[in-house]
C-alpha cells in the first residue's frame, strides 16, 4: 500500500471513539468485512481531517467505522466492519 | 460554550465582506486538505470519465478526449462543511452542460463517483445551467492529487463535500440516494446558505 | 490504576499551564496541572481543544512527554509554520492560562515496564515525544529491559530533550541512543547523516530473534517506511506499533 501523508493510526481516533463508547477503543479488535482480517483499532488506518473521521482496514482500505459529529450527536457508521470484540471489564 | 482560550484566533483570514460568507463559515488563506481515504493515483492513460444510467454506459471520455472538450475558466467561492470558506478561487474545467449535451435521459438526480469509492448525490438541476464543472486546473495549474487531481467535480453553490475529488463519472438516477457522507449523517442536499450541514438541519 | 488510566477522562477538562520549557527553537514543552488527573501510560496522548471568542474551535492530539511517575503532566509541541494550534501553543500560551484537554487516550500505542522488551524506539522529529515518555518511565521504574532509540532529526539544534538523552545514555541500564541528522551535522560528526533506511536499521535495531517490541513515531511517510523496513528485517507486524503524526509531523 502506498504511503499517504494524511493517513494516521486508529489510535488517533481514541478521543472521539472514547466519547462515543465511554471507554478506550484502541485495543478493541475489529473484523473487516472486506478482506476478513482482524486487527485492533489502534493498528487500523484513520483519516481524521475530514468532515467526519474515517477508519479503514489497514490491509484492504475498506471503510470500517465513520464518526460524524453533528454538534449535538455523534453518528457512528459501521461501514464494512463485520464485528467488534470488546474485552470483558472487571 | 467551551472555555475560550485567551488570545486564540485560529488561522482565519482577516474579517472581510461578511455578505459573501454563508452562516457559520470562516475565511481561510490556505487551501485545507481534507481526506476520507488514501489519495488515488490514477494514471492518465487509464483515466476515463463516464456518464451512466442505472443500466448502461451512455458516454465515455478518455483523458485526451475529455481535454479536447471546450473548457472554461471560472472564479467561485467555495464553502466546506467544516466551516472554512475560500473566496474567489479560480478553476478551469468542462461544464456538466457540455458533458451532458446530447445525452438522452429522464434523470432527476446524479451520483458522482470517484476513485477510492467515494460517492456523492446531487439533484440534476444543480449540475446544469452553468452551476457545475469537472475541473482539471486550480489557480492556473493542473489540479494536484491532494486536491482531487487529475479532475474533480466542482459544484460551488453546495457544501464542498459535494465537489467530489478524483471524480470518474456521473450515474444518472430517477430518484435521490445518499452518497458517502450523506449516509453517515450529512445533509442530503447541503446548501451552505441554509446551513444544511447535517441530516435534519 | 492501569485500567483507570486506560479509560482516561473521556470528556473535556480544563488544565492550568504551570510551566513552559523551550526545548529547541521550534519546540516547547507545556507542563500542566490537571484536576483529578488519574495518571497515564507511556505512549498515550491527549486531545487539546482551542476555542476563539466567536466560538471557532480547533483541535489536535499531542503525545504526553512525561513519565507516569512524574508529578505533573507534560506535553511537547512542535510549532509548525502553518499550524494554527501548534503556533498558539508554542508562541502565545502563557503560564497561568488554561488549556482544554481530553484524555489520556490511546491504549494501543503504550509501553509499560511489565510488558518487557527489549525495546526498539524509532523517532522522526517530534515523534520522539511519546517515546521519551517510555524512556522516562523505563528510567523511573528501574526496569531492566534493553532499549535502543534511533532518533532522526534535521540537525543537532533540533534534537528535543538533547541533554536529558545524553544523561539517560550514561545512566545505569542506559538506553542506546543513536542519532541521525538529515540536513546538517554537528562539527566532527562521524555518525549517521541521512534518512533512516533499511541499512541503518539493520545496523542499529535489535535482531528480530530477540523478540523486541518496536515503537515508531513521526510523520506518516517516515513511519510507514520504517515499519515496512522492520518487517523486512523479520520483525512480525504485530511487534511493530506505529503512531503516525500525519503530513507535517504533529
Amino acid at each position: 500500500m502506498e504511503s499517504d501523508a494524511m493517513r494516521v493510526d486508529g489510535n488517533a481516533m481514541a478521543g472521539v471513539l472514547g466519547e462515543v463508547f465511554d471507554q478506550d477503543m484502541t485495543t478493541v479488535r475489529v473484523a473487516c468485512g472486506g478482506c476478513g482480517k482482524v486487527e485492533p483499532v489502534g493498528a487500523e488506518h484513520a483519516y481524521v481531517r475530514a468532515p467526519g473521521i474515517v477508519m479503514r482496514c489497514c490491509h484492504c482500505d475498506s471503510v470500517l467505522l465513520v464518526v460524524a459529529h453533528t454538534g449535538e450527536t455523534y453518528r457512528l457508521g459501521l461501514g464494512r466492519s463485520k464485528w467488534l470484540e470488546f474485552a470483558e471489564r472487571a | 460554550m467551551a472555555y475560550v482560550s485567551r488570545g486564540f484566533r485560529g488561522k482565519r483570514a482577516k474579517e472581510r465582506e461578511d455578505s459573501r460568507l454563508p452562516p457559520g463559515q470562516y475565511l481561510v488563506d490556505d487551501f485545507p486538505v481534507l481526506s476520507a481515504g488514501p489519495t488515488p493515483h490514477s494514471p492518465l492513460d487509464e483515466w476515463t470519465f463516464t456518464i451512466e444510467s442505472e443500466v448502461a454506459e451512455l458516454k465515455r471520455w478518455s483523458w485526451e478526449s475529455f481535454r479536447a472538450l471546450p473548457a472554461e475558466e471560472m472564479r467561485v467561492d467555495i464553502h466546506c462543511v467544516t466551516k472554512w470558506s475560500k473566496l474567489d478561487t479560480t478553476w478551469e474545467g468542462v461544464s456538466i452542460d457540455t458533458l451532458l449535451e446530447g445525452v438522452e435521459h429522464d434523470a432527476t438526480h446524479a451520483m458522482a463517483f470517484s476513485d477510492g469509492d467515494y460517492l456523492t448525490n446531487i439533484p440534476l438541476e444543480d449540475l446544469l445551467d452553468g452551476k457545475a464543472w469537472v475541473a482539471f486546473a486550480y489557480d492556473g495549474s493542473p489540479l494536484e492529487p491532494e486536491h482531487g487531481g487529475p479532475a474533480r467535480l466542482l459544484v460551488p453553490h453546495l457544501y464542498f463535500w459535494k465537489s467530489a475529488k478524483w471524480v470518474r463519472g456521473l450515474r444518472l438516477m430517477d430518484h435521490d440516494e445518499p452518497g458517502f457522507w450523506e449516509s453517515y449523517g450529512y445533509h442530503i442536499y447541503g446548501d451552505p446558505w441554509r446551513e444544511q450541514r447535517y441530516a435534519g438541519d | 490504576m492501569a485500567r483507570a488510566a486506560v479509560r482516561g477522562r473521556l470528556t473535556w477538562t480544563l488544565a492550568e499551564v504551570v510551566d513552559l520549557i523551550d526545548e529547541t527553537p521550534r519546540v516547547r514543552s507545556i507542563v500542566l496541572d490537571v484536576p483529578e488527573w488519574i495518571g497515564h501510560r507511556a505512549g498515550q496522548h491527549v486531545d487539546v481543544r482551542l476555542t476563539a471568542e466567536d466560538g471557532y474551535q480547533a483541535q489536535r492530539s499531542y503525545s504526553i512527554a512525561s513519565a507516569p511517575e512524574d508529578q505533573r503532566l507534560a506535553l511537547t509541541v512542535e510549532g509548525l509554520p502553518d499550524g494554527e494550534v501548534s503556533s498558539y501553543l508554542v508562541g502565545e500560551l502563557r503560564t497561568g492560562d488554561m488549556l482544554e484537554l481530553r484524555g489520556p487516550v490511546g491504549g494501543y500505542f503504550v509501553w509499560e515496564a511489565d510488558m518487557g522488551g527489549p525495546l526498539l524506539l524509532i523517532a522522526g522529529g517530534s515523534g520522539i515525544v511519546p517515546l521519551m515518555s517510555m524512556l522516562r518511565h523505563r528510567n523511573a521504574s528501574g526496569a531492566e529491559v534493553g532499549a535502543k532509540l534511533l532518533y532522526s532529526s534535521r540537525s543537532w539544534e533540533d534534537v528535543i530533550y538533547r541533554d536529558e538523552l545524553e544523561r539517560l545514555a550514561s545512566a545505569d541500564h542506559r538506553p542506546e541512543v543513536v542519532h541521525t541528522f538529515t540536513r546538517s551535522q554537528p562539527p566532527g560528526w562521524t555518525g549517521y547523516a541521512r534518512r533512516v533506511d533499511g541499512q541503518m536499521l539493520a545496523e542499529t535495531a535489535w535482531p528480530a530473534a530477540s523478540m523486541p517490541s518496536a515503537f515508531v513515531c513521526g510523520p506518516t511517510p517516515f513511519v510507514e517506511a520504517v515499519a515496512a523496513a522492520l518487517v523486512l528485517l523479520g520483525y512480525p507486524a504485530t511487534s511493530v506499533k506505529t503512531e503516525r503524526f500525519g503530513p507535517t509531523g504533529g
